[in-house]
């Protein structure tokens, strides 16, 4: 029986579907059985970060309404044989799946995977419901942003409210280099605020548009920072202890003037 | 170009843009969750009256509590008509 993670922020734009395709791929990678399902009706995105969308027949409303076979929807990924992708309908009605039909949907998914990730959409409203409506846990995904994080504060009350207990925190595009000079917020100043479990630290990494360009997932290039940080959040998801990654590089060269100087320390 | 030589010369008096970002989100998470539900400010107001009894008569149709926001802080301000001093053993 598998497990179903639900990836979600409230905001959008912090990086969730990118989280989900880069996630999925590399438990994939790790030998595990995982379907990725993309919860956001109208807004279908996640066969593009994962280069599936050419193979698109079926998605998740046709197998709610028992249109087609959960089988024939699911669509294998090319490179790894453990990995599926569910799509999301290109319809306009909000309405088009319920809560109860997604619980159903989760439920039979799980039973022949080993994760089942929900790739939720931005809001508070009914997407938001349907995508956690049968998740066992989530991944809340944010980014340094007093928006982002306030948002991310309000999805947290949200699952609360919906007895998905202990989420787990992503904060994703980091950069190093303005959290040294004191212009971003640092990871722990997020976890201070919000009070839950780090899953992992994702760098700001140039490397995700490429690799989002090409609908191929980060985790498949070696040199890519984002794609090592996405790498050990799923080693961590499978219960490996992974340290969380050194983002510091010696400091730039008003850094090592100020060190000098007495004027900062760290 | 003060702020360049602030910056490099750090003071303890300078605030980095991430403080500002901290304390702006320290404000904000506490007014987004102090967005209590009728029903709980009627519980605070039930459990704050029990303990206050214990030591007063108050007029409990005219007390009043609120929640004050303002930019800076947050306060919990009652109003709370005292009718009479109960005679407390060890005062």
């Amino acid at each position: 029986m598998g497990e179903v993670f639900v990836i979600t922020s409230g905001k959008g734009g912090v990086g969730k579907t990118t989280t989900t395709a880069n996630i999925g791929t590399s438990l994939a990678m790790l030998g595990y059985r995982v379907v990725l399902v993309d919860a956001d009706i109208g807004l279908r995105n996640l066969d593009v970060v994962m280069g599936l969308e050419n193979r698109i027949v079926y998605d998740l409303v046709d197998v709610a309404h028992g249109r087609c076979r959960l089988r024939q929807a699911l669509i294998r990924d090319r490179r790894f044989e453990t990995l599926y992708l569910l799509p999301a309908a290109q319809t306009k009605d909000k309405n088009a799946i319920s809560p109860e039909q997604m619980k159903a949907l989760c439920e039979e998914i799980k039973k022949e995977c080993d994760y089942l990730l929900v790739d939720c959409p931005a809001g508070i409203e009914q997407g938001f419901r349907n995508a956690v409506a049968g998740a066992d846990r989530a991944i809340v995904v944010t980014t340094p942003e007093v928006a982002a994080v306030r948002d991310a504060d309000r999805i947290i009350g949200l699952l609360e409210a919906s007895e998905i207990r202990n989420p787990l925190l992503i904060l994703n595009r980091i950069r190093p280099k303005m959290v040294r000079t004191g212009d971003m917020l640092d990871v722990d100043d997020v976890i201070e605020h919000l009070a839950i479990e780090l899953l992992g630290i994702v760098p700001d990494d140039e490397s995700i548009i490429v690799s989002t360009n090409r609908g191929e997932p980060a985790v498949l290039n070696s040199h890519s920072k984002a794609g090592e940080a996405y790498r050990n959040i799923s080693r961590r998801i499978a219960g490996e202890e992974v340290p969380f990654m050194n983002l510091e590089n010696g400091g730039g060269f008003m850094d090592r003037v100020r060190r000098l100087l007495g004027l900062r320390t760290s | 170009m003060l702020e360049l030589l602030q910056r490099i010369f750090r003071r303890d008096s300078y605030k980095t843009s991430k403080d500002v970002a901290h304390e702006r989100l320290r404000l904000v998470l506490m007014h987004d969750r102090l967005d209590l539900s009728p029903k709980v400010m009627e519980e605070l107001r039930a459990d704050l009256m029990n303990v206050i009894k214990e030591y007063m008569v108050i007029d409990e149709k005219t007390m009043e509590i609120n929640l004050e926001k303002d930019q800076q802080c947050v306060a919990l301000v009652a109003n709370i008509p005292v009718i009479r001093m109960k005679r407390l053993p060890n005062s």
